[in-house]
């Protein structure tokens, strides 16, 4: 046991004082709030640099009359279209948009001339404004009064509440589960990735230096297999801690620096919900706080790490098997499918199923399969899961790494002491079969 | 101080140790021999308890070979090596502590060996950065540092530079002084001659010879002298074959049952005596003899 902690020890430090490791651990973090803000200044930018496109409109039904916004500004004429096309030639126009003479019941033969080709923003909002003003039209000659029109109009979102086994109620939001399954199973699937890889590495390094006849005369194999496994998870789970601690700070100066920038009213909203009701537009955001805040986020926290490190240890030890099996990394490659394919299976369910219908049958099954479960249930769980189907689920992930472990001790212990031969899967299964 | 009997281990397609034998004194350096695949490996690893044994006793000290017993054993393999990244005193603070010494000893012993081997300067240096001989000094600590009483040492020489193996020759020799057993696995016979006490010789999984030194050399005399006679009194016959070179005629004579003294006497009658010396066959020659009479059987 001694001895583990040693090569736990020695595999932690080995990577944790390394330079890149720390710049990976401290840069991470800041990529998604640096690639965010660069894109946000350069919309600042743009908004303030873009001077307001005017666009010549010919409207030949006279039943059209385009609203000016911030970025484009209508003005009608009567003009030919000649004269119309030589404004945009010249300049003078940024574009010209042509209505010629049509049943609006069968619009059609709307024209947009430009000296660029126009952005989607731009074809999408007239179009947007055309369609809206002929719907308009018609029901307009159907004899609905426009007034009426725009009273009936209404925005609609729905509050979702889920309701306990002993009555309680939850308020949920798709948005808020949506995006917590997202971000829980992708980082699980790419931890798993990267420190399953490190541990392969680390396997196929101490084989090909040789140093491992060295090692192996001190200590059994399978503790030396065990003490990279743990020894670099604990790695993960630094990096993983720091990052949560360095995003929670920064998110909370962001949101402070933000918060005094709200504007009043919001701000005031998000204070007391019977402000919000007020004004149904902006109750959005208020409603996703609340949720957040009504999140167990001890028992997301918790069920997360326990798939976190129970998918890790499952498929850290197939890594290690792999590793001690090849001479080089190259030679990995063969065996990585056994490995790959089980993970991205998870990874796209995680998509197509769990996230769109996290109880269909599907979705169940993959959250229980233990070489699955770990990125499938994270998925799950923001929606809430049966307590039955979580042990379940965590039984069989306990009983899955331990298998996995036993395995992979079998391949690990012969595989180090090989050199030179490339074994097949064939190979690889009399080796678990021999005793020694 | 080891002991080993009725040792056998198979691999799936062959044997690699059949019924082996072997008996190391405390104390003594002892060459183990063999042409590749003869199972000497097979052996020392089972001895370092890397791999078991289908069948066969180690005892070490009188009692059955148990995990306790790695702090007793230093082993250098023949495929060897450190870990580059890491630096060298680092490396060995790991690999004594793996062998069950605690940080203060480790760090005396440490200490003393870099300062003995001149490269007390170089640890805080990763190894990546250590020329060869330096990393094989570094090697060579790492195998002794816990001050193990049975030292196994596969192939030793190879990869050292002359003037490092020379250093480890002479390492070796003085950590016997202090009574420490060494196993000596190696294919270079000037180095057997030199440093051991007792060889054993393996060959297809078998031990084909066993003993001191003296003992196996004095078994395997073949009975032939080298003769050199000068001033002629009579021609010698034929089928003796000698060659004239520097006035005397050189050739070998076995002694086909007569004593030495009876074919000196019977060589005096052809001329005048200058050399008649017994030829001892080396270690090198024996170990050839038998794997080709083994290979012809």
């Amino acid at each position: 046991m001694n001895k583990i902690l040693l090569v736990i020890q020695r595999e932690y430090l080995a990577r944790v004082k390394k330079k890149s490791f720390l710049i990976a651990t401290l840069l991470t973090p800041l990529i998604f709030p640096a690639i965010m803000g660069v894109f946000v200044w350069i919309a600042l930018e743009e908004k303030e640099n873009q001077s307001l496109r005017i666009i010549e409109v010919i409207d030949e039904t006279d039943l059209f009359f385009m609203e000016s916004s911030e970025q484009y500004a209508f003005s009608s004429s009567d003009g030919d279209i000649d004269a119309a096309k030589k404004m945009v030639l010249e300049g003078e126009r940024y574009g010209f948009l042509y209505i010629p003479k049509m049943d609006i019941s069968q619009p059609g033969g709307i024209q947009y001339f430009g000296l660029e080709n126009p952005s989607i923003n731009l074809v999408s909002y007239l179009e947007g404004a055309l369609k809206r003003k002929i719907e308009d039209q018609r029901l307009y000659e159907q004899g609905i009064d426009p007034k009426v029109l725009k009273e009936i109009r209404t925005d609609v979102s729905i509050q979702s509440i889920t309701l306990g086994e002993e009555g309680e109620e939850k308020i949920n939001n798709a948005t808020v589960n949506y995006a917590l399954g997202f971000l829980s199973g992708i980082l699980i699937y790419i931890f798993i990735f990267v420190y399953g890889n490190q541990i392969m590495q680390g396997v196929i390094e101490e084989k090909s230096t040789r140093i491992v006849e060295i090692l192996v005369s001190s200590l059994k194999p399978f503790q030396l297999m065990m003490g990279k496994i743990v020894g670099i998870g604990a790695v993960g789970l630094t990096q993983f801690l720091i990052w949560v601690m360095l995003i929670g700070t920064l998110s909370s100066v962001v949101m402070g620096v933000l918060g005094m920038q709200m504007p009043q009213q919001q701000a005031m909203e998000m204070a007391s919900p019977e402000f919000a009701q007020a004004s149904p537009d902006s109750s959005e955001l208020a409603s996703m706080l609340e949720v957040i805040s009504g999140i167990d986020f001890v028992a997301l926290v918790g069920s997360f790490i326990i798939y976190f490190l129970g998918g890790y240890l499952l498929y850290g030890a197939l890594f290690a098997a792999i590793g001690s099996a090849v001479d080089s990394p190259s030679d990995a490659q063969q065996f990585m499918l056994p490995v790959t394919i089980p993970l991205i299976v998870a990874y796209m369910g995680l998509f197509v199923f769990v996230l769109q219908d996290p109880t269909s049958s599907t979705s169940f099954w993959l959250s229980i399969i233990p070489l699955t479960s770990p990125i499938a249930m994270m998925g799950r769980i923001s929606y809430g899961v049966p307590f039955w189907e979580l042990a379940l689920s965590m039984g069989l992930l306990i009983g899955g790494f331990l298998s996995t472990t036993w395995l992979a001790g079998k391949i690990y212990r012969i595989g180090i002491l090989m050199h030179g031969t490339k074994p097949s899967y064939k190979t690889l299964w009399k080796w678990i079969k021999s005793s020694q | 101080m080891l002991q080993i009997s009725g040792l056998n281990k198979s691999y799936e397609r062959h044997q690699a140790l059949t019924d082996v034998d072997l008996f190391v004194p405390k104390g003594v350096v002892f060459g183990l021999l063999g042409p590749n695949g003869a199972g000497k490996t097979t052996l020392i690893r089972i001895v370092n308890q890397i791999i078991e044994q289908d069948s066969g006793t180690v005892e070490l000290d009188g009692s059955t070979l148990s995990p306790e017993d790695i702090r007793k054993i230093g082993y250098l393999p023949e495929e060897r090596g450190l870990y580059k990244k890491m630096k060298v005193w680092d490396q060995l603070i790991y690999f004594s502590r793996l062998k069950g010494l605690s940080e203060s000893e480790a760090k005396v012993q440490i200490k003393g060996w870099l300062d003995k081997l001149e490269i007390g300067g170089w640890k805080d240096k990763k190894i990546e950065d250590l020329s060869k001989g330096m990393a094989q000094k570094v090697q060579f600590i790492s195998t002794v540092v816990h001050r193990p009483s049975l030292l196994i040492l596969d192939e030793p020489f190879s990869g050292f530079d002359p003037v490092n193996a020379e250093l480890i020759k002479n390492e070796i020799l003085e950590l016997k002084e202090k009574g420490t057993t060494v196993i000596l696995s190696t294919h270079r016979m000037e180095s057997v001659e030199l440093l051991c006490d007792h060889v054993a010789m393996i060959n297809k999984s078998r031990k084909i010879l066993d003993g001191t030194i003296s003992a196996v050399k004095r078994s395997f005399r073949p009975e032939v002298f080298q003769i050199a006679l000068n001033q002629l009194k009579k021609d010698l016959p034929q089928e003796w074959t000698p060659k004239l070179t520097d006035e005397n005629w050189v050739f070998t004579l076995p002694l086909s049952g007569k004593t030495p003294n009876e074919l000196l006497i019977e060589l005096m009658e052809y001329g005048e005596v200058v050399v008649f010396k017994e030829q001892v066959p080396s270690i090198e020659e024996i170990f050839i003899h038998q794997v080709q009479t083994a290979a012809d059987e």
